[in-house]
C-alpha cells in the first residue's frame, strides 16, 4: 500500500546525510567533550561546528547558542529563568503571550501564574494574527517578558515578529519567540527581527529528536535551568549529547543551504493540496492566514465529520495526518488554537492538519486528493448532522 | 489504541442508514461534545426489533459502539433490548480507552431514546424506561462515567 506522510509539523524523518554525520560520534569519537584527550577533543570540535551551523541559520553568533533537550526545554528555560530572575531583581512580574501558543509555553505560563506572576494572553483574529495595538496596550511598567510564537504549529500563521521585536525593544521588554515551527521554514534573522531569546528543535528540520537549542542574545542575562557541570558555558549542565548535536548542526546546515528551494517547493505543494481539497469537497473552511503562513501547512475544518474518524480512515489508506478535534486530544477538549480563532464546535470537531515536507511528492498530493473526498463523503453519509442539512428525514 | 473488534466495527460498520417508516427514532449527544448518535427501530406486533439502523457523527469508538449495539439487539424483543448496558457494549468491543467509555454509554442511551419514541407513539409503557431522560445522556460527566469502571 502507498504510504503518504503528511505530518511534518509533528516531526520529520531524519535525512540520510544527517544520520551519516552522526554515526562516527557513537562509536569512533565517543569521548566526553569535557575531556582533553583526543576522542574528547574531536567531540568538542564537532560540537563547535554544529553550534556555528545552528547560529548561522538564525543569524546569531555561536556563543549565543545553548543546546538543550528540545523545544519544550528551551521554552521552559527561557520563561522560568528570565521571569524568576527579573522578578527577584524587582523589575516586575508580568508576562505577555498569546492564546495560541504551544502548550510548552501556555502550561509554563500557568505554572508561573501559580508562583505569583501575572500573564496577559493576547487574543488573535480569525486568521490567527495578534494585534500590535493590543500588544502595545498590554505592556505595563512591570512587564518583563513578551513571548509570541513565530509560526503556529496548528494553523501555520506567522506573526509579525519584527514588529513585535521593535515594540518590545522600544519599551525595554525582553522578547522571546518559540520558533520551533519556523526554523528551516522561514528566513529567520534574530538581529533583523529584534529577538532576544528563541527556542529551536532539531526534529522538525530533519534532525534527531531529543535535541534543541535556546538562542540568548549576547548581554541578556539568563540563569541556568539545569544545574550541574560547567557545560554550555555554565548555562546548561549535563554531558553533551554529541551525536544529536552533530545531527542538529548538519540538519541546520542543510536547511540553510536549501531554504529558498524548500520554501518554494512546499508552498507549491501546499497550494495544490489546499486548492484540490477546496474544489472537491463542499462545506470546508481553510484556517490560518492565506499568505503569512508556514509553507507546508494546510489546516482545514470539514463540517459534519469528526476528526479522529477521518484520521483513522486516512491511516487505513496509508495517509498520516493529524487533527485538533476533541476526540483526538485525549482530553475531550478541542484545540485551543481553533477555539481562539473563533471556530464553533461544528467546525473544530472536523479539524484536519496536513503538513507537507521535503520528501513529499506531487504524486503524494495527487493520492490524497484522490482519496480524501471519498473519506469525507463516507463519514458524512453516516452522520445524522449531514442527513439533517440534506433535507433528509429528521 | 483500539481493539481489533473496535476497528472492525469502525471500518465495516453494520446497520448504517435510516428506516423511512421507523417504529421509533432516538437521538442523543450534542455537537459540543463531539458525538451524536441516532438510532432507528422497526418493531413488529410481537415487540420484536426486526430491523435497526444508525447514523453517528463521532470518533471511531462512537461509530463502533453504535454498530455493535445494533448487532446486539437486532432480533431481540424490546424488553430484552432495554436490558443492554454500556458494560455489555464495552465487553463486546473488547474494551475502549478510558476517555472513550462515554461512547458506549451513548449507544445504550440512543437505543433507549428510540424505544421511548416508540413507547410515546404507541402509548405503551416500559418500566425499564422509568427515569430515563434522553436529554441527559450522562455524556458531560466524563469523569463520573469513567469512575464506574
Amino acid at each position: 500500500m502507498k504510504k503518504v506522510y503528511l505530518d511534518y509539523s509533528a516531526t520529520t524523518p531524519v535525512k540520510p546525510e544527517v544520520v551519516e554525520a552522526m554515526l562516527p560520534y557513537f562509536t569512533e569519537y565517543y569521548g566526553n567533550a569535557s575531556s582533553i584527550y583526543e576522542v574528547g577533543r574531536e567531540a568538542k570540535a564537532a560540537m563547535n561546528v554544529a553550534r556555528e551551523e545552528v547560529a548561522r541559520l538564525i543569524g546569531a553568533k555561536p556563543s549565543e547558542i545553548f543546546f538543550t533537550a528540545g523545544g519544550t526545554e528551551s521554552d521552559n528555560w527561557a520563561l522560568k529563568s528570565i521571569a524568576q530572575d527579573l522578578k527577584a531583581k524587582g523589575r516586575g512580574n508580568h508576562l505577555i503571550t498569546t492564546k495560541i501558543e504551544h502548550h510548552a509555553i501556555l502550561h509554563t505560563c500557568e505554572a508561573l501564574e501559580k508562583q505569583g506572576f501575572e500573564v496577559t494572553y493576547l487574543e488573535v483574529d480569525h486568521q490567527g494574527m495578534i494585534s500590535l495595538e493590543a500588544l502595545e496596550e498590554a505592556i505595563r511598567p512591570e512587564t518583563i517578558l513578551i513571548t509570541v510564537m513565530y509560526v503556529n504549529n496548528e494553523i501555520g500563521t506567522m506573526q509579525p515578529v519584527k514588529a513585535i521585536g521593535e515594540i518590545a525593544r522600544a519599551r525595554g521588554v525582553l522578547f522571546h519567540t518559540d520558533a520551533v515551527q519556523a526554523l528551516g521554514n522561514v528566513a529567520i534573522d534574530v538581529d533583523h527581527d529584534r529577538i532576544d531569546l528563541l527556542s529551536m528543535s532539531a526534529h522538525k528540520i530533519y534532525g534527531p529528536k531529543g535535541i534543541g537549542a535556546l538562542y540568548v542574545r549576547q548581554g541578556t542575562r539568563i540563569t541556568p535551568f539545569i544545574h550541574g557541570g560547567a557545560q554550555e558555558n555554565k548555562r546548561r549542565a549535563g554531558t553533551e549529547n554529541i551525536p544529536a548535536i552533530v545531527g542538529f548542526g548538519e540538519a541546520a546546515r542543510l536547511a540553510g543551504l536549501h531554504l529558498q528551494a524548500h520554501i518554494e517547493k512546499l508552498t507549491a505543494l501546499r497550494e495544490k493540496l489546499k486548492d484540490g481539497i477546496l474544489s472537491a469537497v463542499p462545506e470546508v473552511v481553510y484556517n490560518g492566514h492565506p499568505t503569512e503562513r508556514h509553507p507546508g501547512n494546510v489546516n482545514l475544518c470539514f463540517k459534519y465529520v469528526e476528526g479522529e474518524a477521518m484520521i483513522l480512515l486516512l491511516d487505513h489508506l496509508g495517509i498520516a495526518a493529524s487533527s485538533g478535534s476533541a476526540c483526538t486530544s485525549g482530553s475531550l477538549d478541542p484545540s485551543h488554537v481553533l477555539m481562539a480563532i473563533g471556530l464553533s464546535h461544528e467546525y473544530t470537531n472536523g479539524s484536519l492538519r496536513l503538513s507537507v515536507g521535503d520528501f513529499t511528492s506531487e504524486e503524494d498530493v495527487d493520492y490524497v486528493l484522490e482519496k480524501l473526498p471519498a473519506v469525507i463523503l463516507r463519514l458524512r453519509e453516516m452522520s445524522p448532522l449531514y442527513e439533517a442539512v440534506q433535507g433528509g428525514r429528521a | 489504541m483500539y481493539s481489533e473488534k473496535v476497528m472492525d466495527h469502525f471500518m465495516n460498520p453494520r446497520n448504517v442508514g435510516d428506516i423511512p417508516d421507523a417504529s421509533g427514532v432516538g437521538e442523543v449527544g450534542n455537537v459540543s461534545c463531539g458525538d451524536i448518535m441516532k438510532i432507528y427501530l422497526l418493531i413488529d406486533d410481537k415487540e420484536v426489533i426486526t430491523d435497526i439502523k444508525f447514523k453517528t457523527f463521532g470518533c471511531g469508538s462512537a461509530i463502533a459502539s453504535s454498530s455493535i449495539a445494533t448487532v446486539m439487539v437486532k432480533g431481540r424483543t424490546v424488553k430484552e433490548a432495554l436490558k443492554l448496558t454500556n458494560q455489555e457494549v464495552l465487553e463486546a468491543l473488547g474494551g475502549l480507552p478510558a476517555v472513550k467509555i462515554h461512547c458506549s454509554v451513548l449507544a445504550e442511551q440512543a437505543l433507549k431514546a428510540a424505544v421511548l419514541d416508540y413507547a410515546n407513539k404507541t402509548g405503551k409503557v416500559f418500566e425499564e424506561l422509568e427515569g430515563f431522560d434522553p436529554g441527559d445522556d450522562g455524556h458531560h460527566d466524563h469523569d463520573l462515567v469513567q469512575l464506574e469502571f
